[in-house]
């Protein structure tokens, strides 16, 4: 059987070995501190898998999780200088390769979607799954990637296998932290669970509808994903609040509904809130800085419009195919 | 009740635009205590929850593919293939952009497009492109629109294509999330294939509003010339 956990595990390596190329980049003014955020990070990955198995103890985990966050509170990781191609180069190359460039990209998602699609569902001998249950995504998109980075060295043939990695660099730098705040807010959904928030979201919102109310209900869902994603500005923050006040115990456990429409509509609804929210920033003041806009709230002003009918499409479709 | 403070950490940190992971960790740290869990129950849960969510993260085993092939010029050639489409107006150029934008997201090509990798070098010089052929030096109110819309273009293909593919952070949250909260077993396809009608309503509501920019744009470009004309009398 295929384990998704080997997957964490190359996830693990890699963050360890960009660890140890950012040690060795002296152009990077904060290598050590950058070292130290994706070699804990990486060191985390590994040990999780201990973690999920019970056979060691969380609390270690929990300190080096909270040390990444003071770490990007401090300001790391930080970036080197770029080594790749220039402008000038890759146009050069672009005219050499053509539309086989686009071969690499293509492979991620379709094997990525073989897996999910149909590898899920084949068995082994004795009735074993080929892949670990729940997890044909996860193994598909490491497999994915796997081969598409085999094509994409045998058709443009770099000097040095160490080339992808370098390249991996350069974007995972560019992403920085932000690359496992997902990861923090779903931790966050756990803790804000445990400790009852949701509960104590859903007892606020429990008097705002009637009784018995399908309707009211799957609408105090969809809004209510929208306006938690306006004031977070994050509509993964929004999902595991929301879900646990009204997602879970009215429209699943209470009207019965379907979980997977319930929650993916549900989710459509909270990135309704991010098209309005100036609190997603990277997605809405970010593009407004980059063309040099004199309103920084011009691409808001024309999302509006679009997220108020679109939030309405999303009661009616959770309405009409969940229940 | 007071647990709810917890969310006003959230609230307050982010509008004072103080770092997400420290807000979110002092968030946490709020919830927990006011929740009644021991300070190394606090600690576990972030152990716990990191170590469960970890596929969420899964998505940059990606990037040295994506970097090598960028390396070579994957945005020379993507913006090469786009040029073609010179002879449009602005709104349906970025009416086609919406298109191949929510296509590509869908497919899980997220980093084809963006406000700095297309948007900027690609989309808006096309989209203004257009609007100059048609009505000539473009004043202000026109220019700022059509940099509104081509954003908007590129964040609405993105948001309701991205779902559409099943390795996407936002579809293993929640499989993450529910499977470990609920102890359900949802497969993230199931997840992807109830984005799709969102999704097609996302691409006609917003798809018809850049079509009808072009209408907006002859109104404003026509304003803007009579109240020159009247500035000159």
């Amino acid at each position: 059987m295929i384990k998704v956990e080997w997957f964490y595990w190359l996830c693990g390596i890699f963050f360890v070995l960009i660890a140890l190329q950012v040690l060795n980049d002296r152009s990077n003014p904060k290598r050590i501190g950058s070292a130290a955020f994706w070699g804990i990070l990486g060191l985390s990955f590994g040990y999780g898998t201990f973690v999920v198995h019970k056979q060691a103890p969380s609390w270690l985990l929990g300190i080096a999780v909270i040390g990444l966050a003071v770490l990007a509170g401090s300001g790391f990781p930080g970036k080197g200088e770029e080594r790749t191609t220039t402008p000038a180069e890759r146009v050069h190359f672009a005219d050499r390769f053509g539309n086989k460039l686009f071969l690499p990209a293509l492979v991620i998602p379709v094997v990525a979607a073989i897996f999910g699609a149909w590898l899920a569902k084949v068995k082994l001998g004795g009735g074993k799954p080929l892949l670990e249950s729940g997890s044909a995504t996860i193994i598909g998109l490491g497999v994915a990637s796997i081969l598409a980075l085999i094509l994409g060295m045998v058709l443009l043939k770099p000097k040095s296998p160490a080339v992808p990695l370098h390249e991996g660099r350069r974007l995972l730098e560019h992403i920085g932290w932000t690359a496992i705040l997902p990861q923090m807010l779903a931790t966050l959904g756990l803790l804000f669970n445990a400790s009852g928030v949701g509960k104590a979201v859903g007892r606020v919102t429990d008097h705002m509808i009637p009784k018995g109310s399908l309707i009211a209900a799957v609408a105090l869902y969809c809004i209510g994903m929208a306006i938690f994603t306006i004031i977070m500005g994050n509509a993964f923050a929004a999902f595991p609040v929301m879900t646990a006040a009204v997602g879970w115990p009215l429209l699943v456990q209470q009207f019965h509904g379907t979980p997977a429409v319930v929650f993916a509509v549900g989710m459509l609804a909270g990135f309704c809130g991010t098209l309005c929210t100036p609190m997603a920033a990277n997605f809405n003041l970010v593009p407004a800085a980059l063309l040099q806009m004199k309103d920084q709230y011009g691409p808001i002003k024309a999302q509006i419009p679009t997220a108020i009918p679109l939030l309405g499409c999303n009661i009616v479709v959770m309405y009409l195919f969940a229940f | 009740m007071w647990v709810l403070l917890a969310i006003a950490v959230v609230v307050v940190g982010f509008a004072l635009r103080i770092n997400s992971m420290l807000v979110v960790t002092a968030a946490g740290i709020v919830a927990g205590l006011i929740g009644g869990l021991s300070p190394v129950k606090i600690l576990n849960a972030f152990g716990d929850g990191f170590a469960g969510s970890r596929s969420v993260t899964v998505f940059i085993v990606t990037l040295p593919v994506i970097g090598l092939i960028e390396r070579y010029g994957l945005q020379h050639q993507a913006r090469k293939l786009i040029s073609k489409l010179k002879v449009l107006t602005t709104g349906r150029l970025l009416a086609i952009y919406l298109l191949i934008r929510q296509g590509t997201a869908a497919l899980g090509l997220t980093s084809i497009g963006g406000p700095a990798q297309a948007v900027r070098p690609l989309i808006h010089p096309m989209a203004a492109g257009a609007a100059e052929r048609r009505y000539g030096k473009l004043p202000e109110k026109v220019q700022e629109k059509i940099k509104g819309f081509a954003a908007s273009a590129d964040t609405v293909g993105l948001f309701f294509g991205e779902d559409i593919f099943v390795a996407i952070g936002s579809i293993l949250l929640i499989t993450g999330f529910v499977d470990t909260t609920y102890g359900l077993h949802l497969e993230a396809i199931d997840i992807a294939l109830w984005a799709i009608p969102t999704g097609i309503c996302a691409l006609l509501i917003h798809g018809t509003r850049l079509l009808l920019l072009d209408r907006q744009l002859d109104k404003l470009a026509r304003e803007a010339k009579d109240a020159e004309k009247e500035a000159a009398r």
